[in-house]
């Protein structure tokens, strides 16, 4: 069990169809490419900034491409892959709504997973008056990488509003699913997503 | 010098090949020669070999030293990266380095006696393009016995040689490995080699090229061309930070000796140039960055010029090179996958501009340390 969220590797994998194109946002040292590639033998793409991690991707045998996600999707054609992720980062890009656009403009769903800030550990703290810090939203106010703050909820209602379907939602804490009340109870929430009026299939 | 990552003492090898080659622009060549370095040692699958590929004033020297006397000043281009334990490591790899055709360091070129009339060649060299050089590089891999490259790398021209061989022959390549490259110039870019021919054409000892026979160079005209260069292989931050307006003599002068130190870095370096490159290699070196466009015969479409491809590919480029922009360096990568070819990609902060390549910032050689530990020999 690691930050990186091994937890929910089993269930992205599950939505995984075998020889499938995945492109992974923020992939890290690339270690869900690496499980995908060894477990679905996905054709498999990176994208990172961080340095260290391009070359730890690089180590793993996964491809990476060192873009800056901020500067958008552009390069990458209409879908050109099957399934865009973008795992536990989404919560640390600005352009939150032109990103999960353009991540349904090039993949045919879309699977993303962000900490939840309603979980209730993080209801209580605020209700103590202080900031939620938790194995997920590890950091202090100050030196936070995370420029949106927002719930179960609020993607919800942001899925909503923009026309993106929400096809699967599971939710985890301590790194299992969660059952009931995701947004109370779930510290991680893991979204399938797909265009309105395309389908539910996979 | 006894450094247990160098190659140590290397010396040249010449392979000479008589079957006639037809070059892109119509002319032949009756046979020529190639001079060459190899490093580390073929295994005996004969798999493990990689091809260096120089840009426009390098060699086939590539690691290692020619002079035990005075191993610095007598050091392979890219000794940085070649040799036992250096990323690409001689331990592994075969390493090859050759002088492409129409150079000036012992490779078949302008300098070169034009069988037909016993004369240099001089100005009557044909053009050659960075096809011509793969069609030359496979007759000398066909003569090493090595049917497919481990890999193809280079920087800036040499990265459009290590691209044009995944085209040119893509059984022959696993890895393409572009750095610092293109895949085509820019009007800018073609505008700069522009006036560095014009400084040398317009150079009264050029003598239409045949300037051998007048006993003279045109060293001005490779001087002003290689300092025009340099300007562009050099970020203007780099610049500011090592000579910023510091004067030579701490006052201003009102002449046009060297005044500010920038221009004495450039006269240094044009001057060291124009000593030892030969005008008319330089000049048609330039030509053949121009016409490199491997999408010109498919619409300017690099997607359809890349299907042949079937290399996996390591590309890198560099934050401040405004020469081969990171841009250039994009456009390749989209097009590798838009036919679903393995890539990654590097795009790597260094302030040093176009010749960062050449150089050996941390995150820059870590990537291709582990891009190239990842290749099976």
């Amino acid at each position: 069990m690691t930050l990186n969220g091994r937890f929910d590797f089993d269930r992205i994998a599950a939505w995984i169809t075998p020889g499938e194109r995945v492109l992974d946002l923020g992939c890290g040292d690339g270690s869900l490419l690496k499980f995908l590639q060894r477990e679905k033998g996905v054709r498999g793409y990176g994208v990172e900034l961080d340095p260290d991690n391009v070359t730890a991707c690089i180590r793993n045998g996964v491809n990476v491409l060192q873009f800056d996600l901020e500067r958008g999707l552009s390069g990458f054609e209409d879908d050109s892959f099957d399934h865009v992720i973008m795992s536990l980062s989404l919560q640390t890009v600005r352009h939150t709504v032109p990103l999960l656009k353009e991540m349904l403009r090039v993949g045919h769903e879309a699977v993303v997973s962000f900490p939840n800030f309603a979980y209730r550990p993080h209801r209580e703290a605020i209700a103590a008056g202080r900031m939620p810090v938790s194995r997920h939203l590890p950091y202090q106010w100050y030196d936070s990488p995370n420029v949106r703050f927002f719930t179960i909820a609020d993607f919800d209602a942001l899925c909503a509003e923009q026309g993106i379907q929400v096809r699967e939602l599971q939710a985890f804490a301590d790194g299992r699913p969660v059952a009931g009340e995701p947004n109370l109870n779930g510290e991680v929430a893991l979204y399938r997503l797909g265009r309105s009026g395309s389908g539910t299939g996979s | 010098m006894n450094d247990p990552r160098s190659v140590g003492l290397v010396v040249p090898q010449t392979a000479r090949f008589d079957q006639e080659i037809l070059l892109k622009s119509g002319a032949r060549l009756p046979g020529f020669e190639l001079v060459y370095e190899t490093y580390g040692a073929l295994n005996a699958a004969r798999s493990n070999a990689v091809l260096v590929c120089h840009a426009l004033s390098g060699s086939h020297h590539v690691a290692g030293y020619h002079d035990a006397a005075r191993p610095e000043k007598t050091l392979g281009w890219w000794d940085n990266l070649v040799g036992p334990g250096k990323p690409l490591d001689t331990n592994k790899f075969f390493v090859v380095g050759v002088n492409n055709l129409g150079g000036c360091y012992g490779s078949t070129g302008p300098m070169s006696i034009n069988p037909e009339t016993g004369k240099p060649y001089g100005a009557d060299f044909p053009l050659v393009t960075v096809e011509d050089w793969v069609e030359a590089q496979a007759r000398l891999a066909d003569q090493l016995g090595i049917a497919t490259w481990a890999a193809v790398i280079g920087g800036s021209l040499g990265g459009m040689q290590a691209l044009q061989w995944t085209l040119e022959y893509p059984e022959r390549v696993r890895h393409g490995i572009v750095i610092a490259s293109a895949p085509k110039l820019s009007a800018q870019n073609i505008a700069f080699n522009e006036v560095a021919r014009q400084a040398i054409l317009s150079d009264p000892d050029f003598h239409g090229g045949h300037y051998y026979e007048h006993g003279v160079v045109p060293r001005n005209g490779l001087r002003l061309a290689r300092m025009v260069g340099h300007i562009t292989y050099l970020s203007d931050d780099q610049m500011a930070e090592k000579f910023g307006r510091q004067l030579r003599h701490g006052e201003h002068r009102f002449n046009y000796d060297v005044e500010f130190e920038i221009e004495s870095y450039l006269r240094y370096q044009g001057d060291k140039f124009a000593g030892f490159f030969d005008a008319n290699t330089y000049l048609l070196t330039t030509k053949a960055l121009d016409y490199f466009d491997p999408a010109f015969a498919f619409g300017g479409d690099l997607r359809a010029a890349l299907a042949r491809a079937q290399a996996d590919f390591f590309v890198a480029s560099f934050t401040t090179d405004w020469r081969f922009a990171p841009e250039r360096s994009r456009e390749i990568v989209y097009a590798l996958l838009h036919n679903g070819l393995r890539v990654s990609y590097a795009e790597v902060e260094c302030d040093a501009g176009h010749d960062s390549f050449l150089l050996d910032a941390p995150h820059y050689h870590a990537a291709l340390a582990a891009y190239l530990e990842g290749i099976a020999p």
